[in-house]
């Protein structure tokens, strides 16, 4: 039985001139000169457009895809040097559709890292438990039901119990709450950010909403066509001089005093 | 009026007296239809899985699987015969061409549900580390199941309906009745065949799209 993470506890991600092509012809190029360090417990928000690069560069982190230029370290190893299954089961991810398994019951999606990992099931069934009350659900109520079962807000709930279930030092969200009606994300987003505080783990989050990166983040990165524009804390970040970031807080429609 | 409906007495009386014969038959039909599905099934659904991921291979296979399918079935069984060790009479040369008239609807559905899966779904898959053999049999397989086994009706249906033809290269079955039946021109000896056959593709596909309806996750 194997009852470490995959990861020990001080991650710290960390990007080295990092670019990513697509090799069409001509090559497309992603994101290119990404220099970025996250520290241990940093609540990293990746913000952009469409298109940007945000989600690539969470992509590159859990090895799903690997850098054409530079390395991204995990842990103070190359993501293409980690056996790529080992390092992505020490990572959460959270994605806009939960991505939950149809074919699962709540109970069987939010135990797929621990049963992968071989944890026994009564080990499992506790650690479950404790996941689904973390998120708000009460699993006498949810465990046994089937993701079409659920509302998008318990969907993505339960998708953030997944993501947490093995106890990763890092967890990877994008745009999680994306897809949910507005009351819904306020709630969540208030909800998940209280939780962050209190896990401490390092999390990078994407979105392309500036009030959901002023609410979560410790540092705001923003991205414009595949490069870092600006880096700040949120305090700081809506005071910047960069037309993007302008472009950004002008899409508040609010002025920026209003949100302090 | 009258005198058609003497004629239908007179088949149904063929029918009652000739039972024996007839669910002979059947189960001969039966027997062909079953042999050859389980053979098409443990080659189909194993070569969908395996092409998945290798798009080259998936145009070869399925490439190869439509062009026995677009071949006329007596024509088929025409060109199986001369072929030494599968081929020559009977329920051998039969057997094959059924199989090979089955792998199409099989083998496309098989590739078609297994690729047609949310790709949030196999996205966080990929991303909670699952291996590849993990995704394939955990994931994309269960949820592909459904749709595997609306191929395997209709395949189903079409052998049902190619082993009538199968009894002109003497591999017994429903369609022996027919084919003696339009030689003797005897409508009951056709019917005899025919409405066994309508029956038996008829109950196949109301009893596999209930299956199907029960493993389809939504």
């Amino acid at each position: 039985m194997n009852t470490k993470p995959a990861l020990s506890a001080d991650s710290t991600i960390e990007f080295r001139d990092v670019s990513f092509h697509i090799n069409d012809i001509p090559a497309r190029v992603i994101v290119s000169g990404i220099s970025l360090r996250i520290p241990h417990g940093e609540s990293l928000v990746l913000l952009g457009r469409s298109g940007s690069g945000k989600t690539t560069l969470l992509r590159l982190i859990n090895g799903i895809l690997l850098p054409t230029k530079g390395e991204i370290r995990v842990q103070g190893r190359a993501t293409s040097e980690w056996d790529s299954i080992r390092l992505r089961r020490g990572i959460g991810y959270v994605i806009q559709d939960a991505g939950l398994f149809p074919h699962f019951t709540v109970e069987e999606n939010v135990a797929l890292v621990p049963t992968l990992e071989k944890w026994d099931a009564a080990r499992t069934a506790e650690r479950v438990e404790e996941m689904l009350q973390l998120v708000g659900l009460d699993p006498r109520e949810y465990a046994r039901r089937h993701p079409r079962e659920l509302s998008g807000g318990e969907r993505q709930r339960v998708g953030v119990a997944r993501a947490l279930a093995a106890d990763p030092p890092i967890l990877l969200m994008d745009e999680p709450f994306g897809a949910l009606d507005p009351v819904t994300r306020a709630e969540l987003q208030r909800e998940f950010s209280a939780l962050a505080r209190r896990l401490g783990k390092t999390i990078v989050f994407v979105t392309h909403d500036l009030r959901e990166a002023l609410l979560l983040a410790s540092r705001i990165v923003l991205l414009e066509a595949g490069r870092i524009v600006a880096s700040a804390p949120p305090q700081e970040f809506l005071a910047l001089d960069h037309p993007e970031v302008r472009a950004f807080t002008a899409s508040l429609g609010v002025g920026p005093g209003a949100l302090a | 009026m009258n005198l058609s409906s003497n004629l239908q007495a007179s088949n149904w009386t063929f029918l009652a007296e000739h039972r024996a014969e007839i669910l002979g038959a059947t189960l001969d039909h039966l027997t062909l239809v079953v042999i050859a599905m389980l053979i098409a099934v443990m080659i189909a659904v194993p070569l969908g899985m395996f092409i998945v991921q290798r798009p080259a291979l998936r145009t070869i296979a399925l490439g190869i699987a439509s062009i026995f399918q677009t071949i006329p079935s007596l024509a088929l069984f025409g060109f199986l015969i001369p072929i030494p060790f599968i081929g020559g009479i009977g329920k051998r040369t039969a057997i094959v061409a059924l199989v090979l008239y089955a792998l199409l609807p099989i083998l496309r559905n098989t590739y078609v549900g297994l690729t047609g899966i949310d790709p949030a779904v196999l996205e966080a898959a990929e991303a909670m580390g699952m291996t590849r053999a993990q995704i394939l049999f955990r994931v994309r397989f269960p949820l592909a199941l459904a749709v595997i086994l609306a191929g395997i009706r209709t395949a189903t249906i079409i052998t049902i309906g190619i082993a009538t033809i199968a009894a002109a290269i003497g591999a017994g079955g429903l369609g022996t009745f027919i084919f003696r039946g339009v030689a003797l021109v005897n409508d009951s000896l056709i019917l005899a065949g025919a409405i066994p056959a309508a029956l038996l593709a008829l109950f196949a596909d109301f009893f596999l799209g209930l299956l199907e309806r029960r493993l389809k996750v939504s």
